[in-house]
């Protein structure tokens, strides 16, 4: 039985619909992929699933149960934990009392009469923060605050993990131990439910992936069905494989320049603007 | 049925001119999510204006009307946008609320420094016409009133709808950075919104002074009205606003018409604005939680608990020596200083740690104290029991609140302290119409403390014990959840926190402190009166917190000095009384985006001295040995607390660079 099912959702703000009848599920035990391009309603879906954007229609069942009218507390203490594309680390405590806060309330108010010090630390260490344990959050890089987010989350010991967008702002090396730390968590048993745009990493560690255009699920699969997937590359690159310029394929052609599907024209996350249009368009036409 | 009628014609007159403000109002929350509480005030100093052209100047009527409508108001309201609230929208509401109640309690002392006190009034627009409506007579000014507020709502819907700054405008309200990519210039647009929405101010005020009077608080306290009508709209729709305006208009007519004028009901007709806010408030839906990190806030050090205690019993001692050379009026004053230090106290759990803002703390204060009167048992079990009073009224009024935060939380302390103010603390069960009760001094252990210096230090002490507990909350568990709640609360949600009943626990703790300070005050002074404990006394106390630093126990030891000093100066400089306020307010103004304050500046100072002659001294002292006192060292559980001040240079200014973004119609994808 999937641990996650995202039922027929909708969200619209005003006219806008950011989530189009998305339906899709997370299997335990493994890494799930949200991608799509910047727009397509991610994020949205994301604070649906854990309660902070309420769903204009449609449910949300996590390990059986309909969590579609629960409260955002609520849901987490059932065993689902987040971290955001926005980064919300206490800014005013350093990166040790993050998580610190992270098990007093997982622990509530049992908590308050226990003392364990080593757990905090471990957790730092595992995720690869531990030398920034003593700086202020909102002074540390990005990379390491997505990575804090990450340890307060696991603090809680989930059943499930949503990570909104986890490697940007890791370097390669660095990405590459994200991606053993996120195959770790998950022989652990814990499920992952990713939105990333690093496409090495994504078709690297996922098991499965949903592609979101608009809103809408547009492809569901393996990561090699995803890759050869007509309507993803449209999607991203505006174009498919199907396409064909003097026998050499669009596909082939990005591969040469990118390595990573960023949708064209439009920036990473919020940071960092780039506008990346690859060159074969040109030749395209 | 013809009093009905005429009531009925008052209420749309008064609602018309509320509906005028109200949109001003909402106008410049929505295209600058800076919600204006000086509203009110602006309106107040550019009917003054007017009355000074056309009055005191005697230029024409209508010369003078077109001066300050459409260019002092809005040349006004273009400084104060460009000037004072720029970048406001996105700093936290904790702050934004700061700088404009500074703005507030600034013009308040402005005008009443340019204006000094004395009988004024304004006519009414053409006072001989008027038109006869079957028995009921008409003003020429009540219908140009409402044509008013018709062509302002036409006109801002036209405004909105059919002109290209209106969509920008509105373009504003969802996404100002990305008006910016598309060309479009969020900064103009926000500076021409307050420049309309200090017109409407004006043209409210100036509508309304002839019925109220020119007063510099009745017209500012007006503004009530406005925010009530503009909740109603929810902060973003006028047509509502309208509705609200209109509503409460007729509300409070058929109150005045209908409402005994003796009795228990008496006050009720001097509260309906504040009683519909509250309501409008409590039926608001459920607010979602912010996303979007804001920068860390608080930065000013914790100390260690052997390090606050050693402070604490200096200034025990230092004070009892001081008061040794103090004359009965000084240490009437030293007390006084001692019982708003206390209030700022629970302003630095509220505000500094919690991130929450009262705009009524003396209410609680009031309170605490009208409890201990009426206990008469002037003993430590009476104190107590009068601070759980105050702190039960505090969670009280944050209990039907419990699903909103910020703005609404803060709105709904205000209408509380004015229906403290006008109605329960003159209500004859407490102190009774302009009446005072007796308090009598407190006993410790069967002793009465009856000498004034004895009492004086008594209060240090508690003062003391207030800011070790509350370091000492600081340093545990839940300081620490506290500080977490107010940088992120959408990841404490998200990490399983109930964040409500700690909301109402925070405002129930805070107001039971200011309430203890209260009962002290009332047993020092021996006599106590509704005018000790006024809301408008709360703004200056609020602001001082702020400006000395909110986030640390010295701070609000400095607050409560320099408060109890401003009425000092006040009397013996009267030339002078308006200007201290101004200083206060525009001081709040200028310093309120950093709410660590004064004694984080300190701070800093005192920390880069030790780090100059700190080896010579280190060597000498045992410096920080006791922490193992406050808590057991496993070698790396041992908190920084000192280096959080070390580096923190970079996050003084950072309220005005924090990011936050509300899931609404801005960013509907992704």
């Amino acid at each position: 039985m999937a641990l996650l099912e995202v039922d027929d959702v909708v969200v619209q703000f005003g006219g806008v619909t950011a989530v189009d009848h998305a339906s899709f599920t997370v299997e335990p035990g493994q890494i799930t992929g949200l991608i799509g391009p910047n727009g397509a309603g991610k994020t949205t879906c994301f604070n649906v699933i854990t309660g902070l954007q309420k769903p204009t229609k449609g449910h949300v069942r996590f390990a059986g149960k309909d969590i579609t009218s629960l409260p955002v507390h609520r849901r987490s203490r059932r065993g689902m934990a987040r971290t955001f594309q926005r980064l919300e680390a206490f800014g005013s405590l350093t990166v040790r009392e993050n998580v610190k806060v992270a098990l007093d309330i997982h622990r509530g108010a049992k908590g308050l009469l226990q003392r364990s010090a080593t757990d905090v630390d471990e957790l730092l260490e595992r995720v690869g923060v531990a030398i920034y344990a003593d700086e202020r959050a909102d002074s540390v890089p990005t990379g390491a605050a997505r990575l804090l987010e990450l340890a307060r989350c696991l603090a809680g010991d989930p059943k499930l993990l949503l990570l909104d967008e986890p490697s940007s702002g890791l370097d390669e090396s660095e990405t590459d131990a994200f991606g053993e730390l996120l195959q770790e968590l998950t022989r652990e048993g814990k499920a992952i439910l990713m939105v990333e745009h690093d496409m090495d990493l994504v078709m690297g560690v996922c098991d499965d992936i949903h592609v979101l255009d608009f809103g809408k699920v547009i492809a569901s699969g393996k990561p090699a069905d995803i890759r050869t997937n007509p309507a993803v590359q449209k999607a991203y690159l505006g174009y498919s494989d199907v396409d064909e310029v003097d026998g050499v394929s669009a596909r082939e052609l990005v591969d040469e320049t990118r390595t990573d599907l960023t949708p064209v024209g439009v920036g990473v996350g919020d940071d960092a603007p780039t506008t990346t249009i690859p060159p074969v368009q040109e030749d395209l036409r | 049925m013809s009093s009905l009628l005429s009531f009925t014609i008052l209420g749309i007159f008064s609602g018309a001119a509320y509906a005028i403000a109200a949109s001003g109002l909402v106008l410049t929350y929505t295209t600058t999510r800076v919600f204006n509480i000086a509203h009110g005030a602006f309106g107040m100093v550019l009917s003054f204006v007017f009355w000074d052209f056309s009055q005191r100047q005697g230029l024409p009527t209508w010369l003078s009307l077109i001066l300050v409508l459409f260019v002092v108001a809005p040349a006004f309201g273009f400084f104060v946008q460009r000037v004072m609230t720029r970048g406001l929208g996105e700093a936290p509401v904790a702050v934004s609320l700061v700088v404009t109640v500074g703005l507030f309690v600034g013009l308040i002392g402005l005008a009443q420094q340019i204006w000094p006190p004395e009988s004024r009034s304004l006519p009414f627009f053409f006072p001989e016409s008027g038109v006869q409506i079957g028995e009921v007579y008409v003003t020429a000014h009540q219908l140009i009133t409402i044509a008013l507020s018709i062509v302002v709502a036409a006109g801002l819907y036209v405004l909105l709808n059919r002109t290209r700054v209106g969509t920008a405008m509105r373009a504003s309200v969802d996404n100002p950075e990305l008006l910016k990519l598309y060309g479009g210039k969020p900064s103009q647009v926000a500076a021409l919104s307050w420049a309309i929405g200090s017109s409407l101010a004006a043209l409210a005020g100036i509508l309304l002074t002839p019925v109220i009077g020119l007063d510099y608080f009745e017209l500012t306290l007006l503004v009530i009205s406005a925010y009530a009508a503009a909740m109603l709209g929810r902060l973003k729709s006028l047509p509502l606003t309208f509705v609200g305006a209109m509503g409460l208009g007729l509300l409070q007519s058929y109150a005045v018409a209908y409402l005994p004028s003796e009795g228990a009901f008496a006050g009720v007709r001097a509260v309906v604005p504040a009683l519909f806010l509250f309501v409008v408030i409590v039926a608001m839906p459920q607010a979602q939680l912010r996303i979007g990190q804001v920068k860390g806030i608080v930065s000013a050090p914790v100390p260690t608990l052997q390090r606050s205690i050693g402070w604490g019993l200096s200034l025990i001692v230092a004070m009892a020596i001081v008061t040794l050379a103090l004359s009965d009026a000084n240490l009437l004053l030293a007390g006084t200083a001692a019982t708003y230090a206390m209030v700022m106290l629970s302003l630095v759990l509220l505000t500094g740690y919690g991130g929450h803002v009262s705009l009524a703390q003396f209410t609680f204060a009031g309170v605490g104290a009208l409890a201990y009167a009426k206990l008469d048992s002037p003993n430590l079990l009476g104190l107590l029991l009068a601070a759980l009073v105050a702190a039960g009224v505090g969670a009280l009024v944050a209990l039907p609140v419990l699903r909103l935060t910020g703005l609404y939380l803060a709105l709904s302390t205000l209408a509380f302290g004015v229906l403290m103010d006008k109605l329960v603390f003159q209500a004859s069960f407490a102190f009774g119409f302009n009446g005072s009760l007796p308090a009598e001094p407190m006993s410790v252990l069967g002793i009465a403390i009856t000498e004034p210096r004895v009492y004086v230090l008594v209060m240090v002490i508690f003062f003391v014990l207030m800011a070790v507990g509350l370091l000492a909350l600081r340093r545990g568990r839940l300081g620490r959840v506290l500080i977490a709640m107010r940088d992120s609360p959408a990841a404490c949600g998200t990490l399983g926190l109930d964040m409500r009943w700690f909301r109402v626990a925070l405002f129930g703790i805070s107001a039971g402190m200011a309430g203890l300070a209260g009962a002290l005050f009332a047993g020092l002074r021996g006599t106590i009166a509704a005018t000790d404990f006024q809301l408008f006394a709360s703004l200056p106390l609020l602001l001082l917190a702020v400006v000395c630093g909110v986030t640390s126990v010295t701070g609000a030891a400095a607050g409560g000095i320099f408060l109890m000093m401003l009425p000092v100066l006040q009397s013996n400089y009267p030339g002078l009384a308006g200007l201290a306020f101004a200083v206060i307010g525009f001081g709040a103004v200028a310093l309120g985006r950093d709410p660590n304050g004064l004694a984080n500046l300190g701070f800093k100072l005192g920390n880069r001295i030790r780090a100059l002659v700190g080896p010579q001294l280190g060597s000498i002292l045992p410096d920080r040995s006791g922490q193992g006192g406050a808590r057991r060292r496993s070698g790396r559980d041992a908190e920084p607390e000192e280096s959080l001040d070390v580096s923190d240079e970079s996050y003084a200014t950072s309220g005005v660079g924090a990011q936050e973004e509300v899931i609404s119609g801005g960013s509907a994808r992704g």
